[in-house]
């Protein structure tokens, strides 16, 4: 087999070194009757040919061809070849968690790197080196927030993301936790006479993100003037951190959690993308995951190591702050790389391009009969617009014109049963973006 | 490193300095030796409540960390805010300027259950045995 | 250089300062196509939310200085690519590249998880049959790939045993977790809302079962067991345990870290394990990357199968592939999306390669754990006598006598060529040595590893100091850990604000 590089003679020198006849001695210590006695019942082995065959098989059947108008959480950007050139060197891609830090001084630099540019991104004082994505981030950062206040009620906007939300029930089922949802107005924004009437002192957190789930700027600072007037810590989840190429950043907020899939980072059926809990610097020792940590060796030299790892559960065990054990460094290190790509005005053209192509879309849009904005906060590169008839006829009419059409938001929000999330990327040609507007209209003026 | 004789010592290794109903407490310079270089302390603050035997903080060093107990009830009246910039004074004067909290005790009888300073330097003798055999 | 080292030897490495070091204003790595739509007027649009101006900090460089930049930093890791990690419990194992390939493919890494499942079915098919894979070598009923690691796939283990038995009227209170574990177990098990009482291990280095039997009460929801056990040793009683946990109405949790031992060979369902993870980034060869990503899909028995974490993949009466939502008993979602995907086809990638092959990779691993074994006992002590699987562990105790620890022999380890092995666990062996070859390695690694491992014992009785001031030959020196962990300097800042800050 190609990867396993003994020969049937080298295998036999070692037996006969370890003193056994065959390999199956080494297996004694398992009681005989579970000993496997056959092959496992596995398709295979494939050859290298085979095995492309197979998944370009399978890559044909999915969405190839069309055109998305899909955001969500997950988001088309462009994507440097560099990238991946990096990535796909050997020392970055096979190498081990930076636990021995005098040989992995490229990861824990690059970390370092990736942690800055969160910093500067977000505009907090510390970021971490990656947590899983942006809803398990969420979570962690409420779970902080309930470490630093010792308070148990959660207040959270029903426009941060459904998914994040579920995750986040899950988590605080079992942590004593009490969720409560804050809804919104007819801006697309938080309702914050109705976060007024919830917040009491045993609050620790209020949970927003911005850009919501239906597109809309939030306002952070009176938002965060709210949840501190009750002692509570205001956590914002970002998950098109592109956003922030553009947007203020969420300085105000105690906690930033943020998806960081956008930059570098391809869609690929949801995962592996990058979380980021970024925060500030009073708060660092109840941060999750990994840091890297700057210092000197003893020559005096710059270098990097893990630090605070107390917090973490190798040592704390029962006590850490998370069970997180990996990170998705891999992917983190796609961001960073990214970004550096973008630099500081590259990554504002990239969103000025997504701020003018959903300008443009929903205008267009919005000169179809019976399509209407449902929102009136500024958003960036996703908006909310209701159809004179369902999203879903709307969007089997689109796939036949071989266009993946809007997010369905009645799948999440059962009061909207028109309404569709439609996200626009520098990705989308304007050619495509006019496309849909025609295929859009065309649908709607069929008879029912 | 000698083990004061006034003081009064915690099998968790805790040393306890008393006097007219208050008291200093800390952790003994075999806690700091087998903890290593102290990087980070966590100290309640001042009116908190100290209960005998349950942990009042931690003191933590790159690859560990270790609860702090209580060796009596009280109520802390300082705790030694130097150490947040300075956490190395309790590996350099575990006894002395190392010290963790100051506490008004709530009951100094209890103070008589603990070990004195033969005692705990027998304790600790017996405890490297332990951990070389 | 010592003339015994010789798998590696000093080499003129580029030295890079941070990007941000590099940076200077009009630089640009990336240029965007001509915006093809009016432009707008983002402060109008966004009104009060504008930012000013581009990132503040961001780095300003060249394509050039990014390829140099970060092909000198990676030059600057230790990789898998370079040769062997004896790391026990992480089974750094060959990554292969048509893995990469087919993850990258148009069709694959360009699919939106929230697109219409009939556009989809492709991703559904790469998702069903890595299911049915991994129910086929863990011998277990049911499976969810949703979990993005290990640690979230124990606690989605243990959130299935709680669902359980809160179904059945009692929540129950504890987790038994050997004092052998890896730490995310009982981290894990208090998120997951358990208190965590420690079962000892017996002079065997195995589960207790006398104390077993005592502690297992009405109160216990579940044991974690990892078998083999972090020393190596499969945990003979296992079908034992299980059925003292089964008959307090406890269930059996397996860590899967160890998988590497038993695929191919054992299946955990048929020792009566009712719940396990795996770790696809170690057993089933998707990379570290530095430190993920991975995935721990979560395996199980039928009778955990209602609460399974949504979206679960159903095939539908037309054979269509489908991801179902909606599960009244589901524990919830534990993840957004549907698992690490690209993760998730890497796996595949690495089962089908090998086929019902699977097997040969498991003894190849334990063939080179045990000629380590045999060729370094009595050189370094051996805690536990029993025969080991897929890794061996050794402890410190004869080299602590003059002075030299676990971690030192491992820093010297780096001179010789190699990265450590694995010091910081199991907590039952002080000063553990945790070894583990895994099957990518060739019997030359393995010899070259051993000779390193007894000239550094050597040196220990020779030469001590040279051992405890190792690593000599590295880009860096031992690093001030105690420094980062009191001041933490964990961003760069421009040099203006890093000046106040230190006023």
């Amino acid at each position: 087999m190609r990867y396993l590089p003994k020969s049937p003679s080298e295998r036999q020198e070692m037996l006969a070194a370890i003193g056994v006849k065959s390999v199956e001695d080494l297996f004694s210590s398992i009681p005989e009757p579970y000993r496997l006695k056959k092959p496992l019942n596995l398709p295979g082995p494939f050859s290298e040919t085979e095995l492309i065959q197979y998944f370009q098989a399978r890559a044909a059947e999915n969405s190839a061809g069309y055109t998305s108008f899909l955001g969500a959480g997950v988001y088309n950007h462009l994507r440097s070849v560099v990238t991946d050139t990096i990535l796909q060197r050997g020392e970055f891609l096979t190498s081990y968690t930076p636990y021995q830090a005098e040989i992995s001084q490229g990861t824990l630099q690059a970390i370092f790197e990736f942690q800055t540019l969160m910093c500067q991104l977000t505009g907090q004082d510390v970021a971490n080196a990656s947590m899983y994505d942006g809803s398990t981030a969420t979570t962690e950062a409420v779970l902080m927030a309930e470490r630093l206040t010792g308070k148990r009620r959660v207040l959270v906007a029903r426009s941060v993301h459904p998914e994040y939300r579920d995750v986040l029930r899950t988590y605080a089922k079992n942590s004593g936790l009490k969720i409560e949802e804050i809804s919104y107005t007819a801006l697309g924004t938080v309702d914050s006479n109705g976060l007024k009437a919830a917040l009491r002192d045993d609050v620790c957190a209020v949970v927003v993100q911005s850009p919501n789930f239906f597109g809309a700027i939030e306002n952070l600072p009176s938002l965060a003037d709210a949840a501190h007037g009750s002692g509570a810590l205001l956590v914002t989840a970002v998950a098109e951190a592109l956003s922030l190429g553009i947007v203020k950043p969420p300085a105000e907020a105690d906690i930033v959690a943020m998806e960081a899939q956008s930059f570098g980072l391809a869609p690929s059926y949801g995962g592996p993308f990058a979380g980021v809990v970024a925060t500030r610097e009073k708060f660092v020792r109840q941060m999750p995951g990994r840091l890297a940590g700057q210092t000197t060796d003893q020559d005096g030299r710059r270098g990097f190591v893990l630090t605070l790892a107390t917090r973490e559960q190798h040592i704390r065990r029962e006590k850490a702050t998370s069970n997180i054990c990996t990170n998705q460094a891999l992917c983190a290190l796609a961001a960073t790389v990214h970004l550096t790509l973008l630099g500081k005005e590259g990554i504002r053209e990239m969103a000025e391009h997504n701020l003018a192509k959903a300008q443009y879309t929903l205008q267009a849009l919005e000169e179809i009969p019976g399509v209407k904005r449902t929102f009136s906060a500024p958003f960036f590169n996703e908006f909310t617009v209701e159809f004179p008839r369902s999203v879903k006829i709307v969007n089997a009419g689109l796939a036949k014109d071989k266009i993946v059409g809007p997010f369905v938001l009645g799948s999440a929000y059962p009061e909207f049963s028109k309404h569709a999330l439609v996200c626009v990327t520098e990705t989308t040609p304007r050619g495509e973006i006019e496309r849909f507007v025609a295929s859009v209209k065309r649908i709607l003026e069929q008879p029912l | 490193m000698a083990y004061p004789k006034q003081f009064r010592y915690t099998k968790e290794h805790e040393w306890v300095d008393a006097k007219d109903g208050n008291a200093r407490i800390g952790i003994t310079d075999y806690a700091q030796h087998e903890l290593g270089d102290v990087v980070f302390v966590e100290l309640p603050a001042a009116g908190a409540a100290l209960t005998a035997g349950k942990t009042f903080g931690s003191v933590e060093s790159v690859k560990a960390v270790s609860d702090i107990y209580a060796p009596a009830s009280g109520e802390v009246i300082e705790a030694n805010t130097v150490l947040q910039n300075k956490p190395e004074l309790i590996n350099t004067d575990p006894h002395g300027e190392g010290w963790l909290v100051k506490v008004k005790l709530a009951n100094p009888a209890e103070l008589n259950s603990l070990m004195d300073a033969p005692g705990y330097e027998a304790y600790i003798e017996e405890k490297k045995k332990e951990a070389s055999a | 250089m010592n003339s015994k080292i010789k798998k590696a030897s000093r080499h003129t490495n580029q030295n890079s300062g941070l990007i941000f070091e590099k940076s200077s204003p009009g630089k640009r790595a990336f240029d965007l196509p001509p915006l093809d739509v009016p432009a707008v007027d983002a402060a109008k649009v966004l009104g009060g939310a504008h930012r000013r101006g581009g990132v503040e900090g961001f780095p300003e460089v060249s394509e050039i200085e990014v390829i140099r930049h970060f092909t000198r930093l990676s030059t600057w890791n230790y990789a898998i690519d370079l040769g062997m990690y004896p790391l026990g419990s992480c089974t750094m194992k060959y990554n292969p590249r048509v893995n990469e390939f087919v993850a990258r493919l148009a069709g694959l890494a360009t699919e939106h998880p929230s697109q219409p499942q009939e556009l989809s079915q492709g991703c559904l098919k790469i998702l069903s049959l890595l299911e049915k894979c991994l129910l086929e070598i863990t011998g277990m009923d049911v499976i969810t790939l949703q979990p993005a690691a290990g640690a979230q796939g124990e606690l989605t283990g243990l959130l299935l045993i709680r669902a359980y038995n809160e179904k059945r009227g009692n929540p129950r209170k504890k987790v038994l977790i050997p004092d052998s574990a890896h730490g995310t177990n009982p981290a894990t098990a208090v998120i997951a809302g358990y208190e965590v009482e420690n079962i000892k291990s017996n002079s065997e280095g195995q589960v207790d079962i006398d104390k077993l039997r005592e502690q297992v009460t009405e109160d216990v929801a579940a044991l974690m067991i990892t078998n083999p056990s972090t020393l190596g040793i499969f945990e003979q009683q296992i079908p034992e345990i299980a059925e003292i946990l089964h008959r307090k109405g406890a269930l059996l949790y397996m860590d899967g870290a160890n998988m590497n031992a038993l695929a191919g060979v054992t299946r955990p369902g048929e020792l009566g394990v009712d719940v396990m993870h795996l770790n696809l980034h170690k057993t089933f060869s998707t990379p570290h990357g530095g430190g993920g990503p991975g995935a721990g899909p979560v395996a199980m028995k039928k009778i955990l199968e209602p609460f399974l974490p949504v979206p679960v993949l159903v095939e539908k009466a037309d054979g269509n592939l489908a991801l179902d939502f909606h599960r009244k008993e589901s524990i919830g979602r534990v993840k957004a999306f549907s698992g690490n995907f690209g993760v998730l086809v890497r796996a595949l990638a690495y089962i089908l390669a090998y086929g019902p092959g699977i097997r040969q990779a498991t003894e190849d691993a334990v063939l080179n754990a045990n000629y380590i074994r045999r060729h370094l006992e009595g050189t370094f002590d051996l805690p536990y006598a029993r025969p080991s699987m897929h890794e061996v562990v050794f402890s410190d105790a004869l080299q602590k006598k003059n002075g030299v620890n676990t971690m030192d022999i491992a820093k010297r380890l780096i001179d010789y060529g190699f990265h450590p092995y694995t010091t910081a666990f199991p907590l039952i062996v002080p000063g553990a040595l945790m070894i583990e070859p895994t099957e990518s390695e060739d019997k030359e690694e393995c010899d070259l590893f051993i000779e390193a491992m007894k000239s550094i014992a050597q040196e220990a009785e020779k030469n001590p100091e040279v051992v405890r001031t190792a690593p000599h030959t590295t880009r860096v020196r031992r690093l001030d850990e105690v420094g980062a962990a009191r001041k933490p300097i964990l961003r760069w800042k421009p040099a203006a604000s890093r000046r106040e800050a230190a006023d």
